[in-house]
């Protein structure tokens, strides 16, 4: 086998002589007869490389990509440009093969690049102390929830109901086994903000943490968000920030308007889509002992060497499973390190003039969608009253969207999610509704693409 | 020590090696990068800054403003003071740190890979589902567990899922009183804080001398209250547990399950089938036995498998196929949810399919084969060695790893298995997993993989035997002042812990200017 440098038949004799047997399987005789198995599994003849590539390739040419069709599809994960010095970086065998930095002596590029990744996200988000990564958004906030519950007590999360289905679901899981309660916080109908009255009503006592999202999973850039903090605080509850990391390159990060964690997808941020996945999970907080003592996940910390040199480690890691198995803060172990380091590269790369054009070309976009596709007939767009960035919802009153979207696909688009059928019951009162995306990828003429064929369409259902 | 390796050292002054992102562009106020807006957009919307509420602005973001050349060069030059698996032999017991095959990452940076958005429609992705399809079947040919999802994107997140499929199995029965997981004292550590999330009081098992379970603790602790047990074969210290089926009768009687860690699959690959022991749950891990990279850290990916039986609770959605063509089913009766968003780490499922293809039926036992020759070769030959000793089974067969222990090196340094494991990296070897398992005392737990050459295990065997005859002997203080040859010398981790410097503010807050 190519990979397997010791199957020479003399090199396997030598080491058994070694060893003092003649056979490999006499290394396995403590293993039960009746459990061995006669014959190898049958996986197939072992292909060698180019009939690997070939096969693969073969069966990945039934993908058609978003780089092939045009996509609006977001939600979660974003089709954005990967600058090539990202995926350059990211291809050096000293990061991609590396093993967690556990001898931070031989790890040191590792160790800093992941610090700076913290650093990066803690400015971006106005916060202190970010986690070396989690898997995604969802399992981020879950975990940042488990966090809250373990820092007040309290069980009782007030969860905005903006937010993805398939988060929500994922927070349901995480939170079941230790009988906490999800209590559901609606938004505004007119403008998608956070309800307030509702927010009012239900805060408490007994609240851990009220999470809300910014900009929500409907592109609504919420304006109330605002005036949550303080009510938090005062009940003594913890305020638990989501956002597109990207959009923080325009809009007033959490930390300035009082969130005590901030969780959010960092996939935007020079990570491909990838059939979602891998992913960034970003948790971020306060440089607060309360809360930096129950972060989960890992941390790299800036210390000093014996020389004096300055250089980074794992630290804090009483807090983690190896050390502390059932009494750790977090399971996580393996986390998403090389999309971290995707990630610093991307910031350092894009700087804050950089993030800005992208966020200032994305808010163009969204906005010349949202006012083209409003005068088609048929359609309404925006649903909610308000400032939208990268996404928005277009309610059909005519056709379903599982119709438009398999039309539009003949003509090489891949529409905004169909949210009734993506998930049934959760948004049935919107009406017919889709969830679109823009990026930066997108050019003048691919927007007046949609545009058009969305325009055929609703207009061929009116004859 | 002419002879010895050297790792780039970036050095800019005494105290400073490189500079981070934040110090290279002090003094810069602009960017350079930027993205173009046509003008035929900007006049169809009107004034960009009315696009967002006045209030929620931002003003301040304090990123660096750096030029390409000066990135690529910064990170290129973090990456030469990084030591990854092709650079040597990185023996890290538990972690399998095997060759990544570089075809894999070829077939897995194509843009038909790479830019797939998880909710296009399923006739657009049959290519990236029929990958996914054929790795689970094969996954679960290897283990003999039919049903799988790849939601989950690391072992411990498996373990944590295994965990959950238990707990909704035991209330499915209407068992609500089964609260407790076995879990046996060499275990990872992973497998006691998963347990807990998912919500089960944890029962530790201990270890006998054989090095495995203790049968008459485990027949103790099983009970009424059992809902599984977590179990690592071979475990921790190497060495299979030769009571798996009666250590599953046990927990099948008692009423519980059995869930079995893969991190250490890769020593019966092709050889037994997990359902044969008794197993129920299962996860593997992708990015140790089928050798995905590790990143630094990450991406993994954990498969998780169970039996007949129980695939009403995997999570939502199972990918299935009828007549050549393939889709996610979102009816799963007794689902215990979502785990994580979408379908699990796509990139690294593709790679741990291209590295089955490689192998073929063939090729799984010559990796197990020769991973456990390796091991039992270095264990030969470094059991010999003095100072070296072995607390569990001295005489029997390992199977992909093995743990020795330091503890008699005690009498030249303290903790031996550190400063030894400090010393490696002069060699430009990759130290063992030390001070692992806890049942070990000064323990060095070593996995040489079945891609390392009898050229590199005999160096790896010869530098312990220079480290721990000649060294401690002749010189200790080289042993105890080690690394030299790295790029940084040894770094005071319990000051990191004592003033956490967790972030560029938080340095430039508290400790700019303040380094001693």
């Amino acid at each position: 086998m190519r990979y397997i440098p010791n199957t020479e038949r003399k090199f396997v004799n030598v080491m058994l002589k070694e060893v003092g047997i003649t056979d490999i399987e006499d290394l396995f005789s403590d293993i039960p007869k009746k459990l061995k198995l006669s014959d190898p599994p049958d996986i197939g003849h072992p292909l060698d490389e180019p009939t690997l590539y070939r096969t693969a390739r073969e069966i990945l040419s039934k993908n058609i990509t978003t780089e092939e069709f045009i996509s609006f599809l977001g939600g979660g994960v974003w089709d954005h440009y990967v600058p090539a010095a990202v995926d350059e970086i990211v291809a050096k065998q000293e990061f991609y093969t590396a093993y967690t930095p556990y001898q931070p002596e031989i790890s040191q590029g590792a160790l800093q690049a992941i610090f700076e990744y913290q650093s990066l996200i803690a400015e971006l988000t106005g916060m202190d102390v970010v986690s070396a990564s989690h898997y995604d958004w969802s399992t981020a906030l879950a975990e940042a929830s488990l966090m809250s519950m373990r820092i007040n007590h309290r069980n009782k999360c007030l969860i905005s109901m903006a937010i993805s289905p398939e988060r929500l679901s994922v927070l349901k899981t995480y939170l079941d086994p230790l009988n906490a309660k999800i209590v559901p916080l609606s938004y505004d109908r007119e403008t998608g903000f956070v309800d307030l009255e509702d927010f009012e009503r239900k805060i408490d006592y007994e609240t851990c943490m009220v999470y809300v999202e910014n900009p929500n999973f409907f592109g609504v850039i919420d304006e109330n968000v605002t005036e949550l903090a303080d009510k938090i605080h005062e009940k003594g509850a913890i305020f638990v920030v989501g956002v597109n990391a990207i959009s923080l390159g325009i809009l007033k990060p959490p930390g300035e308007y009082g969130a005590d964690i901030v969780v959010g997808e960092g996939q935007q941020l020079g990570i491909y889509p990838s059939f979602g996945g891998p992913l960034l999970g970003i948790i971020a907080t306060r440089f607060d002992r309360r809360y930096v003592r129950q972060m989960p996940g890992r941390l790299i910390g800036m210390t000093w060497s014996k020389s004096g040199a300055r250089g980074y480690v794992i630290t804090l890691q009483t807090r983690e499973q190896h050390i502390r198995r059932e009494r750790a803060t977090s399971n996580i172990t393996t986390n998403e390190s090389l999309m971290a380091i995707r990630v610093a590269v991307y910031l350092s790369l894009l700087g804050k003039d950089g993030l800005r054009s992208l966020c200032e070309k994305i808010l163009v976009n969204t906005a010349y969608l949202i006012k083209k596709i409003s005068s088609i007939e048929g359609l309404e767009v925006p649903v909610f009253n308000a400032k939208h960035f990268q996404e928005f919802l277009v309610r059909s009153h005519t056709r379903k969207w599982s119709e438009i979207q398999k039309l539009l696909l003949k003509k090489g688009i891949f529409a905004g999610i169909d949210l009734n059928n993506r998930f049934p019951g959760y948004f049935d009162d919107l009406g017919q509704v889709a969830l679109f995306a823009t990026t930066e990828l997108h050019t003048k003429a691919d927007l007046d693409k949609l545009i058009e064929e969305l325009g055929r369409v609703m207009h061929e259902r009116s004859f | 020590m002419n002879d010895l390796f050297r790792q780039a050292k970036w050095q800019r002054e005494r105290e400073l090696i490189e500079p981070t992102v934040f110090e290279l562009s002090q003094g810069r106020s602009e960017g350079y990068y930027r993205f173009s807006i046509e003008k035929e957009m900007l006049d169809a919307v009107g004034d960009v800054q009315k696009l967002i509420p006045s209030k929620l602005r931002r003003e301040e973001l304090n990123l660096p403003n750096l030029s390409e050349p000066e990135v690529v060069r910064h990170f290129s030059r973090l990456a030469e003071m990084n030591y990854g698996v092709d650079s040597g032999p990185y023996w890290l017991g538990s972690c399998t740190m095997k060759y990544n095959p570089k075809i894999n990452e070829r077939i897995a940076a194509s843009p038909k890979v790479r830019r797939l958005h998880p909710y296009q429609p399923e006739e657009t992705v049959q290519g990236a589902l029929k990958i996914m399809y054929e790795l689970g079947e094969m996954l679960g040919k290897i283990t003999g567990l039919r049903h799988w999802t790849f939601q989950t994107s690391a072992g411990a997140h498996g373990e944590y899922l295994g965990c959950s499929i238990i707990r909704a199995y035991q209330l499915d029965r209407g068992e609500k009183q089964r609260d407790e997981m076995l879990i046996p004292l060499s275990a990872h550590g992973s497998n006691f804080a998963s347990a807990a999330m998912a919500g089960f009081k944890v029962i530790k098992i201990p270890v006998d001398s054989r090095g495995c379970t203790d049968m008459g603790a485990l027949r103790a602790a099983a009970g009424e209250r059992t809902a599984g047990m977590m179990i690592t074969n071979p475990n921790t210290l190497g060495i299979f547990e030769e009571d798996i089926l009666e250590i599953a009768d046990l927990v099948h009687n008692a009423g519980g399950l059995l869930y079995y860690d893969g991190a250490n699959l890769n020593a019966l690959l092709g050889r037994v089938l997990l359902s044969a022991m008794g197993v129920d749950v299962a996860h593997l891990n992708l990015h140790k036995t089928f050798s995905t990279p590790h990143g630094t850290g990450g991406p993994g990916a954990g498969a998780v498998l169970v039996r007949d039986g129980l695939e009403d609770f995997l999570p939502v959605p199972v990918l299935r196929e009828r007549d050549g063509r393939y889709y996610f089913d979102y009816n799963v009766p007794k689902s215990v949810g979502r785990i994580k968003a979408f379908y699990g780490n796509f990139e690294v499922l593709v790679k741990a399919w291209a590295y089955l293809k490689a192998l073929g039926s063939t090729g799984l036992r010559e990796v197990s084969g020769i991973a456990v020759l390796n091991a039992n070769y270095a264990f030969t030959k470094i059991k010999g060695i003095r100072e070296v000793s072995v607390i569990y089974g001295e005489d029997r067969p390992r199977k992909h790893e093995f743990v020795i222990s330091l503890k008699e090196a005690r009498s030249k340094i303290e903790a031996p298995a550190l400063h030894v494991a400090k010393r490696l990296l002069d060699y430009g070897l990759h130290p063992p997993t030390i001070y692992f398992p806890p049942v070990v005392e000064e323990a060095f737990m070593m996995e040489p993989t079945e891609t390392d050459s009898k050229e590199e295990i005999d160096h790896y065997i010869e530098v312990m035997r220079k480290i721990l005859e000649e060294e401690l002997e002749e010189n200790p203080k080289t042993v105890l002042e080690a690394p030299h040859n790295s790029s940084i010398d040894r770094l005071d981790e319990v000051r990191a812990a004592r003033e956490p410097i967790l972030s560029w503010k938080i340095y430039e807050r508290y400790y700019k200017g303040n380094k001693t």
